[in-house]
């Protein structure tokens, strides 16, 4: 009786904290593996990313938080030899499926690259390029989402009288926040970023990051950044990998604070990586 | 010897090296000027030429050498572009490609005779052509290819993989991608190769003696129907370039101011490929300017 009634609340108990669970999480990962040939990259992490939230990705270099970030809208398709295994939860599907059509996962999952790579082509072109194909023609349309992508990239009032000059006319740091701008511009709803910023000065730098905190009402956001103070001013989680594995995931405040694991404490503390 | 000294000696051998090369240019359009500007006139450029008597012209042959390179192009153009952009985006690592490839540049130093004999075989005899435009710029395709598929792969290579990737991560397909963004980033470099091809059509000879034949029958410049007998446009019809012509007025001519035409020829061929590289190059800055917006 008394065991019957234990099994009842438990139950009561999980399943509204799943329904809960759907609505903050975008994505589950799950045991999560990626190799490079024989090398392992990653090694079975399992976490859950938070919707509409900042979530950093922190680790020395070659500790697996960017191959991670390029598995999430499948970019390491590209490399020969790389494959994943384990589980990316997204909407109830796993994106590492075969069967996934990649294409329309990256509408949903843009990426913002390390170094800003706007096309050659015209700043207004830039953002166009991609709704284009996605079959939006009409030019009143396009230009609407010019600007509102402009606007909320926080670019508008520096290039709205310049739209058709060549995207390479404008500074780094310029040019990155374009990046976003394209990639807002297809509505997605997770961004990734790969230290966005750390090709730019220390101003563009600011924008980019006033620009990111700004973008977290409308967007999921998973960034990967080797600058702690970047992670600690603008994330809402932190994810601190180390040697392919998931050390410690935790709210911001917490890592940055008080970590529960001692090599979480040595990295932000700088005393390696 | 200091590293000093090393380096001015370096950049003296390299500055040297240079100088020669350019000199050896201008000495060579220099002689070929000389000798033959003075027998260039409207004249020169308007008749038809002579077999046995002085004062032919090549009007004719400067057609057929224009007009084989614009079929030669057509064809290798596409085919080329494709088969560069099949070897750098598509092809993946392994015992084929690698056998494609070496095809590839086995083709590309083939002789241009024995070219030009493979072409007899097929495109001549086995088809029952005879010497035909179409036969002469096919052979002159075997010829360019490797080198069209060659530069387009290596065009394509060299763009930075940050452009594919962000267009990939915008939920752009693969193909689209290549059209709308390699494809115009490696456009100049797809475009200096096929003028270096063109080049070699302009100046080659070998490889169409066999192919596209000696002689060239009585034109009529007014007739525009491509399947008559007369029309320069006719691709089914035999067609000396200026280049074969040349070698044969050289070799076999009868008539009496061989050296005039020969050297007027040479002259007239090095200031078309002239004309064209530079019209080509003006051409592709315009249009590389409008896609990718600078100025």
């Amino acid at each position: 009786m008394v065991t019957a009634l234990k099994e009842r609340t438990t139950m009561e108990a999980t399943v509204p904290v799943q329904q809960i669970n759907r609505q903050e999480n975008i994505l589950s990962i799950n045991n999560l593996e990626i190799f490079y040939g024989e090398n392992r990259a990653v090694n079975g992490i399992s976490m859950e990313i938070e919707k509409n939230a900042v979530t950093a990705l922190i680790g020395p270099s070659g500790c697996g938080k960017s191959t991670f970030l390029r598995s999430i809208n499948r970019m390491n398709d590209l490399i020969p030899g790389a494959f994943a295994k384990g589980e990316i939860i997204y909407e109830g599907l796993n994106i590492l499926a075969e069967n996934i059509n990649v294409v329309a996962l990256r509408k949903e999952i843009g990426m913002v690259f390390q170094r800003p790579n706007p096309f050659p082509k015209s700043i207004y072109e830039n953002i166009t390029h991609a709704l284009k194909f996605a079959g939006i023609k009409k030019k009143s349309q396009l230009d609407e989402i010019v600007e509102e992508s402009l606007r909320k990239a926080a670019l508008w009032d520096e290039v709205k009288d310049r739209l058709e000059k060549s995207a390479f006319s404008l500074s780094g740091g310029q040019q990155q926040r374009l990046c976003i701008a394209r990639t807002i511009a297809m509505k997605p709803t997770v961004i990734l970023l790969d230290e966005p910023s750390s090709a730019l000065d220390p101003i563009s730098n600011a924008k980019v990051e006033d620009l990111i905190v700004d973008l977290k009402k409308d967007y999921s956001i998973i960034i990967v950044t080797h600058n702690m103070q970047q992670a600690s001013r603008i994330s809402d989680k932190t994810a601190f990998f180390l040697n392919g594995d998931l050390i410690e995931y935790d709210h911001t405040e917490k890592i940055f604070t008080n970590p529960s694991v001692q090599k979480t404490e040595e990295y932000i503390s700088g005393r390696f990586g | 010897m200091n590293s000093k000294t090393a380096d001015r000696l370096a950049t003296g051998v390299f500055i040297t090296i240079a100088i020669m090369i350019t000199a050896i240019l201008a000495g060579l359009f220099f002689y070929i000027f000389v000798n033959g500007f003075k027998y260039i006139s409207f004249d020169f450029l308007t008749t038809p030429s002579s077999n046995v008597r002085a004062g032919g012209g090549i009007r004719d042959q400067l057609f057929n050498s224009f007009y084989i390179l614009l079929i030669t192009m057509l064809i290798t153009v596409p085919i080329g572009v494709g088969g560069g952009i099949y070897m750098a985006e598509y092809a993946k690592p392994g015992k084929i490609t690698d056998l494609i490839r070496t095809c590839i540049e086995v083709l590309s130093s083939l002789p241009s005779i024995v070219i030009g004999m493979f072409g007899l075989l097929v495109f001549v005899n086995t088809t029952g052509w005879g010497y035909t435009i179409l036969g002469g710029a096919l052979a002159l395709t075997v010829f360019n290819l490797p080198t069209m598929v060659r530069t387009t792969e290596d065009a394509i290579r060299a763009v930075p993989q940050d452009l594919k990737e962000a267009s990939l991560a915008l939920g752009i397909t693969h193909w689209h991608t290549i059209k709308t963004v390699i494809l115009p980033t490696a456009f100049p470099a797809i475009l200096t190769g096929a003028i270096l091809a063109a080049g070699r059509v302009f100046g080659e000879a070998a490889a169409l003696l066999f192919t596209a034949g000696l002689s060239t029958p009585r034109l009529d410049y007014t007739n525009w129907n491509p399947f008559s007998e007369q029309s320069p446009l006719n691709i089914f019809r035999p067609a000396e370039t200026l280049a074969v012509h040349i070698w044969s007025v050289n070799t076999q001519g009868l008539i009496p101011d061989v050296e005039a035409v020969s050297s007027g020829s040479a002259a007239v061929l090095v200031i078309s490929v002239l004309i064209f590289n530079l019209a080509a190059r003006w051409i592709g800055r315009i249009i590389h300017k409008r896609i990718t917006a600078t100025k």
